[in-house]
């Protein structure tokens, strides 16, 4: 019996080339690598204008700061080092670099000792030295997970292979070709941690990814592949430790208080392919999707790829009305192709109007839909009523700040109004009140 | 490339497609049998009747919008034509039409605009209009006929007054007197469990309604009776406006509560007001009454019966 949580949508797959290979993308003439992918500081440039820098080259430096260092992601000359725009729709100190399309590595790019050979410690210094970061989305530094907290001792690495978002199969593929460097890397992230057990937790609706997995983790009696039920937001953080380990986070904490540390597959494969090729994180696979565009599918794409690259090498069919960048759910609408791949970019959908319309809002007519399939089990009507007469202190009351803003709300809303922006909204009040 | 300018929004950035008019469709076409049948029970006024209700709702709710300087979109959700073909559905099936008319603009004007429109109404405003009509026309409103317009007591009537009662399959067939929506309590049940189905409504909402009514006839004796546990809860179930008033009243969404605890609190509610009214109260039938008072304990319900957030103990 597949595992699940309490709420939820089903939403349609749309998933396409699901069962084709991962492609690669060509890595472009001139790459933009923006120095903040992550959550955290922004990194500071090692390099300067007119340097050639090679490929794995550290070229934003990080001190002491929570913070995931960026590397060049080919070989070439450094010709600008500028604002650029950034998924996160501000402007961001990127490093433009010219590709000369050699590939030429850096002379630290040597593969690392076995995980077995290594101290916790220099896991987690490794891991932070190559600059990995959450790849679903979430772009928190992983090593800075994996130290823990004050006296709370981490048990298990939880692996996110849900991929609950439509369209997005990215993670689904890793996991079919690669499921060897996933526990490989799930071996590393729990060595690191200090995790006794690791677990991976996979949608039903993937059955050749589970099995994979199963065969990949078959030899080793710690590690547990869990079959989830399909359906949205499976692979929220905490709906995903909820349906996999029965534990509740409470609200405010974080997965490390019920001694939980989540990862993406898609990062534990980042992991181990650094650590086997000494690599570090400079490129990824992201979900090419959408009506509009020509060729969608799985590439690998070189970390500074701008979104027009991406779509001007897979083509597209019409103009796109939204372009997204992750998943339709939970990703940012661009304002501009002119905005760089970066380590936590899982897709980029160039959607039609038909396929993303968004419904004209009315007034709310309390069905009810929205509290029945709240994964956190809020009122998002109320909140958003909160949120619309400024009600701030009410809205933080019955749990505003619990909102992951995973969208099923406004999913379902017959009256078609935008709840999750109202919440954000409200979200950000509260918090401009906190640190007032 | 040639792509200037994208659409930006917050996310989500899909739509399930639901719709409040769907819903409202929905609702009506699970009505259709119920009304179907009180036709050919009834008779053709009944055609008259229920064209006159939704009619006259649509023109009030087009009047008002107008006369408020309000766009006319909401005329289309359905919500008017719904209030309509319910508050007719309410009426006896001999019910001079001008009353009718006067019924469906009150339920518009007073039940639902005077509060904002809709979302904003508190209580159902089919239930208000039926409410007002029953305190300005008692005669009208209680002049109950049977099959083919002929003049008949209600079996809540005949009850109360101890004759003899029609048989149970009359009853759930509806061949009876009553309001025009009431009478096919099977063809009520089928509608509801359709809309349950479609998940329109909630269950919980007509199960706890009728189950609390049903256990309650059951128990208590009614006055002027003695003796617990020797009621007729089958008669009460299959009587008045019970299956109707459960499944197609008690369940819309604006008047009743968002949250699952006070779902059931509701049914749980209006269950024992329409007991304690049949079995005690001065008017054989009280569903109207008491669906319209849990109406109002609505907010109070959903602000107390909030619940466990995730992740709390």
């Amino acid at each position: 019996m597949a595992k699940s949580f309490t709420g939820g949508i089903h939403p349609p797959y749309r998933k396409v080339a699901t069962a084709v290979p991962i492609g690669f993308l060509s890595a472009p003439k001139i790459l933009a690598i923006p120095l903040l992918q992550h959550i955290g500081k922004e990194c500071h440039p090692l390099v300067a204008v007119g340097e050639r820098v090679l490929m794995g080259q550290e070229i934003g430096g990080v001190g002491d700061s929570l913070a995931a260092p960026v590397h060049a992601s080919v070989s070439g000359v450094v010709v600008a080092i500028e604002p650029r725009p950034h998924i996160n729709g501000r402007l961001i100190k990127s490093i433009i670099i010219e590709n000369d399309f050699l590939d030429e590595k850096h002379p630290s790019v040597v593969p690392r000792p076995q995980v077995d050979n290594l101290t916790r410690e220099e896991l987690v210094a490794l891991i932070r030295a190559m600059g990995v970061v959450g790849m679903g989305g979430g772009g928190f530094p992983t090593y800075a997970k994996l130290q823990g907290k004050s006296a709370q001792k981490i048990d298990t690495v939880l692996l996110n292979g849900a991929e609950c978002e439509p369209y997005l199969s990215a993670d689904h593929r890793i996991m079919v070709e690669f499921p060897d460097e996933v526990i490989y890397g799930l071996r590393c992230l729990m060595k690191a941690s200090g995790a006794g057990a690791g677990h991976i937790g996979v949608e039903e609706n993937k059955p050749d990814a589970l099995a994979a997995m199963r065969l990949a983790a078959a030899p080793y009696r710690d590690i547990t592949v869990t079959s989830l039920a399909v359906k949205y937001p499976q692979g929220a953080e905490l709906q995903l430790i909820h349906s996999c380990l029965g534990k509740d986070v409470p609200p405010g904490k974080l997965p490390f208080h019920v001694g939980v540390v989540v990862n993406n597959v898609h990062t534990a494969q980042a992991i181990a392919r650094s650590m086997t090729t000494g690599m570090p994180s400079v490129e990824r696979v992201i979900t090419v999707g959408g009506e509009c565009v020509t060729a969608p599918g799985n590439v690998w794409v070189r970390i500074g790829t701008t979104f027009a690259d991406v779509l001007a090498e897979r083509g597209l069919t019409c103009a796109p009305y939204k372009l997204i960048s992750g998943g339709p759910l939970m990703g940012m609408t661009m304002y501009t192709p002119e905005v760089a791949v970066t380590k936590c970019t899982s897709g980029i959908l160039a959607l039609s109007r038909q396929e993303s319309g968004t419904p004209v809002a009315g007034a709310c007519v309390r069905c009810a839909n929205c509290v029945d399939v709240c994964p956190m089990f809020l009122q998002p009507t109320t909140l958003a009523h909160y949120a619309m007469k400024g009600r701030t202190e009410e809205a933080e009351a019955i749990g505003a700040l619990d909102c992951r803003e995973c969208g099923p709300c406004a999913y379902v809303c017959p009256a078609g109004i935008p709840l999750v922006q109202w919440i954000r909204l409200v979200k950000s009040d509260i918090y401009a009140r906190q640190t007032r | 490339m040639e792509i200037k300018k994208f659409a930006v929004s917050s996310s989500p950035h899909l739509h399930s497609g639901a719709t409040v008019r769907q819903a409202m469709i929905l609702v009506m076409l699970a009505l259709a049998p119920a009304a179907l049948f009180a036709v050919f029970h009834f008779g053709m006024y009944v055609v008259a009747i229920l064209l006159t209700g939704v009619l006259s709702a649509v023109l009030a709710e087009v009047a008002i919008l107008h006369f408020l300087k309000k766009p006319l979109a909401t005329v289309f959700d359905g919500s008017a034509t719904l209030t309509g073909l319910l508050l007719a559905m309410n009426v006896p099936a001999g019910a001079p039409l001008w009353m009718v008319a006067i019924g469906s603009f009150l339920a518009l004007a007073i039940g639902k605009h005077v509060f904002g429109g809709l979302g904003y109404n508190p209580f159902n405003p089919a239930l208000v209009g039926r409410a007002i009509l029953v305190a300005s026309w008692p005669a009208h409103m209680t002049a109950w006929v049977g099959s083919g317009l002929m003049t008949s007591a209600t079996p809540l009537a005949l009850s109360r007054a101890g004759e003899s009662l029609p048989p149970y399959s009359d009853l759930l067939f509806g061949f009876k007197a009553g309001s025009i929506g009431e009478v096919a309590v099977l063809l009520l049940f089928v509608g509801g469990v359709f809309l349950i189905y479609k998940k329109i409504i909630d269950w919980k909402i007509p199960f706890f309604y009728i189950g609390t009514v049903a256990l309650m006839t059951w128990a208590l004796p009614a006055r002027g009776q003695v003796g617990y546990f020797a009621g007729d809860p089958l008669f009460h179930v299959l009587s008045g406006g019970l299956m109707f008033g459960a499944f197609f009243m008690a369940t819309d969404w604006v008047t009743t509560p968002v949250t699952k605890l006070g779902r059931v609190i509701m049914g749980l509610g209006a269950g024992l007001i329409t007991a304690v009214i049949r079995l005690y109260g001065g008017l054989p039938e009280g569903v109207t009454f008491a669906i319209l008072i849990m109406n109002a304990l609505t907010p109070l319900i959903d602000r107390y019966t909030m619940g466990r957030r995730f992740g709390v103990r």
